[in-house]
């Protein structure tokens, strides 16, 4: 019979660390899902993810079962990659001269007819994953959480460990932050 | 260029790629290999085996200086250290009095 979570987690707390496995094989896909939104080559996301469960393994004691261990879990793994964005803030100084042909063609697509530039390309996808590069790390994470994730600033707050008005002053820059670097895209394509 | 619907556009395209969760082959094994390195250890008993460690090295410190000092006594000198030190300290009180 399937331990549940609480009696995993009791047994770890209790020296047996074995039972620390379970967690990791049920959780894991979660954490490597957040991890890729912020990391792009698959060896950080390893990177991230093994700093995950190895911090919830040390930190363990401090989970009081009060709320879920996913939420707990989540909320270590959002912090870790704001620290590897901390960390790894390299290409944000690049300009856009050197976009590929497919991402030209759709802001191309975009200029001309803007509703015949489509969501789900490839192209716009990697365009994208070039604009969240080129933000602050503090920008990149509200981006990612509020925008593209869709969570409330309740939330944000909770994962990030900010307040509440600081998850709103960030927004409001990481928005303003965006819009600066879309605007020098188009500068750096069309003039 | 319409840069606010651009940008709502490419939110709008981040928002359509979900992430991959897949993960790669045995990590668990991966991260459970590495868990003995981190073990948690008592906190109490690492305060008391650097306790000790510092008293054995204050021990080691103490035989070194005890032995130095039997093996090399020190040879009788025409004044002694403590009055020297006196009339140093004491040397602008002196003064002061001459002058008096």
């Amino acid at each position: 019979m399937e331990r549940s979570e609480a009696e995993l987690i009791a047994a770890v707390l209790q020296g047996d660390a074995a039972s620390f496995e379970p967690l990791v094989q049920r959780y894991s896909p979660r954490v490597f899902a957040t991890a890729r939104r912020y990391a792009r080559r698959e060896s950080e996301v390893e990177d991230i993810a093994q700093e995950v469960w190895l911090k919830a393994f040390e930190k363990l004691k401090s989970f009081r079962g009060e709320a879920p261990f996913e939420h707990w879990l989540m909320r270590l793994t959002v912090r870790t990659c704001y620290d590897f964005l901390r960390g790894h803030q390299r290409n944000r100084e690049s300009s856009f001269t050197d976009l590929s042909e497919s991402e030209s063609d759709w802001l191309q697509a975009f200029v001309t007819a803007p509703e015949s530039a489509s969501e789900t390309a490839d192209a716009a996808k990697m365009l994208v994953g070039r604009v969240l590069e080129k933000l602050s790390p503090e920008a990149r994470l509200v981006i990612t959480l509020l925008e593209i994730e869709d969570r409330s600033v309740k939330e944000i707050a909770e994962l990030t460990g900010w307040s509440v008005p600081l998850v709103k002053v960030r927004a409001f820059r990481a928005r303003g932050e965006m819009r600066k670097i879309i605007s020098k895209m188009a500068k750096d394509k069309y003039l | 260029m319409n840069e606010i619907e651009l940008q709502k556009k490419l939110i709008g395209a981040a928002r359509a790629s979900a992430p991959d969760d897949r993960v790669p082959y045995a990590f668990e094994k991966r991260i459970m290999a590495l868990i003995p390195a981190i073990t948690p250890t008592d906190s109490a008993a690492l305060w008391v085996r650097g306790l000790w460690q510092a008293a054995v090295s204050c021990a080691a410190i103490a035989l070194l200086c005890g032995a130095w000092s039997f093996f090399n006594p020190a040879t009788n000198t025409s004044e002694d250290l403590s009055q020297n030190f006196e009339s140093t300290l004491l040397a602008s009180v002196d003064q002061g009095d001459q002058a008096q």
